[in-house]
């Protein structure tokens, strides 16, 4: 006696393959919405903004004319706000990352401390941005500075770079640290000469995909209150700067049709900034990952 | 003179002496284990464990999967303390002291104790760097030094001769075997005591296996070994002493001929016929 009738298997077997080829065109259709909708993006801000891309508009400050607006106090303010935010939320995140995975016991207050971590990088980053209006523009005195943006754009990240060193560390197997510990080495010997180094490739994906975040990110800097039209760039830590994004907002809402342009342009420079830093991020992943 | 595992465990918790089979007065104990009880959590892993190991013999640990060898292998050099919820009764004395103590730190414990693992596990890392890693974290920076540690240690080891001329080169490009025996060599770079193997050739070809297993014999001149083996063949070819294990408790501990040929305890007769594990 056989469980399983030929008939009705054959019968349904042409149903199955062709719900197979549903399901199949289906998430076909999902990726291709994605793709369509960047490639119209795309090819709108490059027709808009490519006429206005010019080298004195890579060197010129901001102006009230379309013609003469540049980008270089947004640009260089850009990278000085980076300037800080790079080694802030890389030391720190680490750190904690570290802390958490190697030398943190895992009891019930660390669990909810990991978990609330995650949990961290999805408030909006317009809660940080009011933070760090509190606490660094007027607590500290810190004024609309780069120091204190850099260090709100470091609250902002530091969850994601915690969560991405954190992983990369736990990637490491602990074969690894048995090796390094079975030789008498302490648990500080062992993260820096066997963890880390396998680590780092991955923490710099992390870190660097996360600034690349923190680089494209508006909302903190308006309600810090950042400036948009600076005729001299940051001479120091504590002095005032715009950045890119900002700019970009600034432009698009004037009512000029000529300034849709310079902010298309301006979108094309931010958008080359972010592409090379993800193509140094996935560099660094190609390169340097060590496999075991 | 091999006693019934009940009654002798009965006795020696009294007296508070290790099992000492068919003691020859003349060997040096190195471990002597007394009443040693582990647990993970609240499974009871190790049972009133006695056992001496003695100096510059190959002392081999047999048992089924999950009979605690690995576990009180780890004990003697507290590998186990990674695992969080372990706690432990009992002595451990290594050369006079008592290695469960707080007091003893891991750091200089596993100095003297190396360990080779059951994965060939170099680090990725340059041949050199891995022998030299242990030298190296103990301050060693002299060059000079160094290079002649990672000589010895490879020809300890029987690789010097098949890589001395790569040395830096990564040690994941070579064979398995060849990393295990690399594993070896990093192992005699900081110049142990004793070496603690965690069933060092489960992952090796017979070939590579062979070659360890006479790397063994020949090391076991310098070193006091202790060695975890699923293979009864393997303790029986290169051991001099046999701890059969089960359920946590070491049912059998003898001179390995005693034990493969007229074994006392029934179960260490069925394990080692092959009626079970």
């Amino acid at each position: 006696m056989r469980y399983i009738d030929d008939t009705v298997v054959m019968k349904r077997m042409t149903k199955r393959i062709t719900f197979n080829k549903v399901w199949k065109s289906l998430f076909f259709l999902a990726t291709t919405f994605a793709l369509v909708t960047l490639a119209i993006l795309l090819y709108r801000i490059i027709t808009q903004g490519f006429d206005y891309l010019t080298i004195d508009f890579l060197t010129n400050f901001a102006s009230r004319f379309a013609d003469k607006a540049g980008v270089k106090a947004a640009l260089i303010g850009s990278l000085w706000l980076m300037a800080v935010v790079a080694p802030v939320s890389i030391i720190i995140g680490v750190g904690t990352a570290i802390y958490l995975e190697e030398y943190a016991k895992k009891n019930r207050l660390n669990d909810f401390i990991r978990m609330n971590i995650s949990n961290l990088a999805g408030v909006p980053s317009i809660v940080f941005g009011l933070l760090g209006l509190t606490i660094f523009v007027r607590m500290l005195g810190l004024g609309k500075s780069v120091l204190a943006a850099g260090l709100t754009m470091s609250l902002l990240i530091l969850p994601v770079i915690i969560v991405a060193a954190q992983e990369a560390i736990r990637a490491v197997p602990n074969e690894q640290r048995e090796a390094s510990y079975g030789m008498g080495a302490t648990k500080w010997q062992t993260i820096l000469h066997v963890v880390l180094p396998a680590a780092i490739p991955g923490i710099l994906t992390g870190s660097i995909l996360a600034m690349s975040r923190a680089i494209g990110e508006t909302a903190p800097l308006v309600v810090i209150g950042i400036p948009v039209i600076l005729q001299f760039l940051p001479n120091g830590l504590l002095s005032q700067f715009t950045a890119l994004p900002m700019q970009i907002y600034d432009w698009a809402k004037r009512p000029q049709e000529a300034f849709q342009y310079v902010a298309a342009a301006g979108i094309l420079v931010l958008m080359t900034v972010l592409l090379l830093m993800n193509s140094i991020a996935i560099f660094i992943r190609n390169k340097f990952q060590k496999r075991y | 003179m091999v006693l019934g595992i009940k009654e002798e465990n009965s006795i020696v918790k009294s007296i508070h002496t290790a099992i000492k089979p068919s003691a020859d007065v003349a060997k040096k104990v190195v471990y002597d284990t007394r009443n040693l009880n582990l647990w993970y959590g609240d499974h009871h892993g190790l049972k009133d464990i006695n056992l001496s190991i003695y100096e510059n013999e190959v002392t081999a640990i047999i048992g089924p999967s999950g009979c605690g060898k690995s576990t009180y292998l780890k004990t003697l050099n507290r590998m186990v303390e990674l695992v969080p919820s372990v706690r432990t009764s009992g002595e451990i004395v290594y050369r006079e002291r008592n290695i469960l103590d707080k007091s003893y730190t891991v750091e200089e414990l596993r100095t003297r104790v190396g360990m080779v693992f059951q994965k060939p596990n170099p680090f990725p890392k340059s041949i050199y760097d891995n022998i030299a890693y242990g030298p190296r974290i103990h301050g060693i920076k002299n060059k000079k030094i160094l290079d002649e540690i990672v000589e010895k240690s490879l020809r300890g080891a029987a690789i010097w001769d098949e890589v001395k001329d790569r040395l830096n080169q990564n040690a994941y490009g070579l064979s398995g075997g060849q990393q295990q025996r690399i594993c070896i060599a990093r192992c005699l770079a900081i110049e142990p005591d004793v070496i603690l193997m965690d069933e060092p050739t489960s992952a090796l070809d017979p070939i590579s296996t062979l070659k360890v297993e006479e790397l063994v014999q020949e090391l076991k001149k310098d070193y006091s070994i202790i060695i975890v083996t699923h293979n009864m063949q393997q303790a029986a070819r290169i051991s001099d002493r046999t701890a059969f294990f089960l359920s946590g408790e070491v049912v059998e501990y003898d001179k390995t001929d005693v034990i493969f040929q007229t074994p006392a305890d029934q179960r260490t007769e069925d394990y080692i016929s092959g009626r079970f594990g």
